[in-house]
């Protein structure tokens, strides 16, 4: 008799208001991304393409909510994603996007659009196909459920591998000393 | 039970822990090298009892310990799940009330309410952020203040009037509307007689006092706490003891 193969692990990634530092990170994981691949397959992320998240074991998501695309990709990730895990200082308090808050959407966009120095004649982008900015930036747990949080600006390497290893052997994730780092 | 007065005890999760008349639970611990986590207390100055993370429970009662003396045979319980959670709740609060974005904070890696979080492993801010509107003030040609950070300690009020002698901050405002303020008609730290050799200059714990033209000269990740976490590391004024 044949044993069954495990089907292997579905993960999808996303970056919203990030700034794929957090992916970079992940790749930081080097030669243990084979590791990976023999156990998990990627669904929607940077790394495959897939435009759309189906069912997928776990979710991993970097950047904050700046625009409507944000909170529908989101959404997305979240009935589909058995885990999902925010990453990195943005996902999980706004980082450095949050930072225009305390000023207002007209405001920011006239400066970068208008005010700055050699931005005679611009306008600002109205574009009907570009998603539209949230008047603040905001961290995901603020919009769907998050099962688990990996701080950092951007984490480590190690810390993304030892959360993801956690869930995939079924372990509550846990960083230690040194893993654990807000900046 | 007879005890000689030079050696009262009490039981600090279960360790003996000896005290004097003078000192309350979390003087004593700290004298014997143990943590209990806290914010607003520092060993220099007299307890203000405000910021609650150095909470225990004496024999049952949940008290601050900063300004809870000891008794002879009390029980102390502090690195209990129950109340580390309680102390991870209110750092959730210190962290959305103002505006914590350590990847750009001068102090990280030596910021003590950084730190705590780290000990009482904070992964998230758990509330939804305030976000307020609270601009620095950089005026003074050596120091900036950077009041998005400020936990209301009032570390730098007390450094400030009983140390220095000048009152250059005070606390303003109550409950959630409590501010810093700075005691110049103008609002701003250059109007005021603030120096460098101040000891407000040095007693923040958070990244509001912050001395220009350092920066980053200490590289993230090779900073105080990045080296042991704050339970391992005494307080610098307990250092030479
Ligand atoms: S004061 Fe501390 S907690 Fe706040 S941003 Fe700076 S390092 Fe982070
Ligand atoms: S400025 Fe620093 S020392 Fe002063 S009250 Fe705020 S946190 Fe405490």
């Amino acid at each position: 008799m044949q044993v069954p193969v495990k089907p292997k692990l579905k993960i999808a990634t996303t970056s919203l208001a990030g700034c794929f530092g957090c992916h970079m990170s992940f790749l930081d994981i080097d030669e243990r991304l084979f590791d990976l691949i023999e156990l998990a397959e990627f669904d929607r992320s940077p790394f495959t393409d897939i435009k759309h998240c189906g069912p997928c074991d776990i979710g991993l998501i970097e950047g904050g909510l700046c625009n409507a695309e944000n909170v529908h990709v989101l959404r997305e990730f979240r009935a589909n994603c058995k885990t999902l895990v925010a990453v990195g200082a943005c996902a999980i308090n706004g980082g450095l996007p949050a930072q225009r808050n305390h000023l207002s959407i007209a405001t920011v966009l006239t400066e970068i659009y208008h005010t700055q120095h050699g931005l005679v004649g611009g306008f600002i982008p109205n574009d009907p196909e570009l998603p539209l900015p949230l008047n603040q930036v905001h961290p995901i747990h603020e919009v769907v459920k998050i099962d688990y949080f990996i701080p950092g600006c951007p984490p480590s390497g190690e810390a993304i591998w030892k959360v993801l290893t956690d869930l995939i052997a079924g372990r509550e994730p846990d960083l230690s000393h040194g893993l654990m780092q807000f900046d | 039970m007879f005890q000689n007065k030079d050696t009262y005890t009490f039981l600090l999760d279960g360790k003996t822990i000896p005290f004097t008349e003078e000192q309350t639970i979390i003087q004593a611990a700290m004298a014997a090298g143990e943590y209990i986590p806290h914010l607003c207390f520092n060993p220099e100055f007299k307890p203000h009892g405000s910021c609650k993370i150095c909470t225990v429970s004496a024999n049952g009662r949940q008290t601050a310990s900063c300004t809870q003396q000891p008794q002879a045979g009390m029980v102390v319980e502090s690195n209990t799940p129950q109340i580390n959670g309680e102390r991870l709740a209110l750092l959730q609060m210190l962290f959305v009330e103002g505006n914590h974005f350590c990847p750009s904070c001068e102090k990280s890696g030596d910021c003590q309410l950084q730190a705590t979080a780290y000990e009482m492993n904070m992964m998230s801010s758990h509330f939804d952020h305030f976000f307020p509107d609270r601009p620095v003030d950089a005026s003074h040609p050596e120091y900036l203040l950077d009041f998005n950070r400020c936990i209301l300690c009032s570390l730098c009020v007390r450094a400030s009037s009983d140390v220095d002698g000048k009152d250059v901050f005070s606390l303003a405002g109550r409950g959630i509307k409590t501010r810093l303020i700075v005691n110049a008609e103008s609002g701003r730290l250059a109007d005021t007689n603030f120096s460098g050799d101040d000891k407000a200059a040095h007693v923040c714990p958070v990244g509001v006092i912050i001395k220009k033209r350092v920066g980053f000269a200490v590289p993230i990740g090779q900073r105080s706490f990045d080296e042991h976490p704050i339970s391992f590391t005494p307080h610098p004024a307990l250092k030479d003891n």
